[in-house]
């Protein structure tokens, strides 16, 4: 067993363990915070298959903006875990034996189909740098094919992506009625006479009418 | 032993049913689903960087670039409407969610 073998294993261990912990962690946070573990691992097995800029690109993006708004909200959210929980392991067995199911299923097709295609075929381009006598770079072929090829594709990603954020923020925009803030604008605009009022007193105060009640009291005698 | 093709679809296929397992198991908090499909996102993209790496093509790393776009264009969306949805119901439980009208 070589060290690219060894370091498979270990990275698929600790993946599936922190996959099978995300799906049953009884806090959030703790699956948040092992979806990440689990995004590292597979930055790292994609790392053995040469693909340097999207393992990067996994933890950049996926851990450094994904993850990070996945925190946020489950921590500002105040989730009532233990209702949600009723009931959480009656399913279990129909879903353990599911998903057994299609694991091994499915192992059993790749494994039989996939097994004679033990060395990795040589990318063309990575063949004509080593004839050229140059370091072959994955990310200068990544974006030389989507600057070329996938240009159309590229900027409707670019349109999907600011589409997301309108609709984020839109969906999430709110006024607050109870709030006591007040419109800096019309704070700087305010006048003298917007905020006090000059009231013109009489300098001494009309004569009392006569108290009611003595008139009531006469009358009773 | 030597690493094959099949090593990597197989970890791409268990990872896979452990989500599959988990919206199952979690089916009534929302976010933990989001967590799952994030999970079979990553699952998909294995197998694309597999078959890239032992088919010597490019186009499979491309793809997995625009799967991660749209994936995080589907989360920010999600979340969004999970917050929205906890400040109309008080609850991210998927049952209650039976009525249209917010």
């Amino acid at each position: 067993m070589d060290v690219r073998t060894a370091l498979f294993y270990l990275f698929s261990a600790v993946l599936l363990f922190a996959a099978f912990r995300v799906i049953t962690a009884r806090n959030p946070v703790y699956a948040a915070l092992f979806l990440v573990l689990t995004f590292f691992q597979a930055a790292g097995v994609w790392m053995l298959l040469r693909a340097e800029f999207l393992a990067i690109t996994l933890v950049l993006v996926y851990v450094g903006a994904v993850m990070v708004l996945f925190l946020f909200v489950v921590m500002m959210l105040d989730i009532d875990v233990s209702h949600l929980r009723a009931g959480f392991w009656k399913h279990f067995p129909l879903a353990a034996t599911i998903g057994a199911l299609i694991a091994l299923e499915m192992a059993a097709v790749l494994m039989g189909g996939f097994r004679p295609t033990e060395e990795p075929r040589v990318m063309p381009a990575a063949a004509a740098a080593a004839q050229a006598g140059v370091q072959f770079s994955n990310t200068k072929e990544l974006g030389r094919l989507l600057y070329s090829e996938y240009i159309y594709p590229l900027q409707v990603a670019a349109v999907i992506l600011v589409v997301a954020i309108v609709a984020a923020i839109a969906l999430t925009l709110r006024h607050r009625k109870d709030t006591k803030a007040i419109d800096p604008a019309l704070a700087v605009r305010v006048k003298a006479r917007d905020r006090l009022q000059i009231v013109k007193l009489p300098p001494v105060r009309p004569a009392q009418p006569e108290a009611a009640p003595s008139a009531a009291v006469e009358t009773k005698a | 032993m030597i690493l094959t093709l099949g090593h990597f679809l197989t970890l791409g296929a268990i990872l896979f049913a452990l989500s599959v397992v988990g919206i199952f198991l979690n089916r009534r908090n929302l976010i933990v689903l989001l967590m799952a499909i994030e999970l079979m996102l990553l699952a998909v993209n294995m197998n694309f960087v597999a078959f890239s790496h032992y088919l010597g093509d490019m186009h499979g790393q491309v793809f997995v670039f625009f799967i991660l776009t749209v994936a995080a264009a589907e989360s920010a969306i999600g979340l969004a409407i999970l917050v929205l949805l906890f400040r109309n119901k008080e609850s991210i439980n998927v049952e209650e969610l039976n009525a249209l009208k917010g």
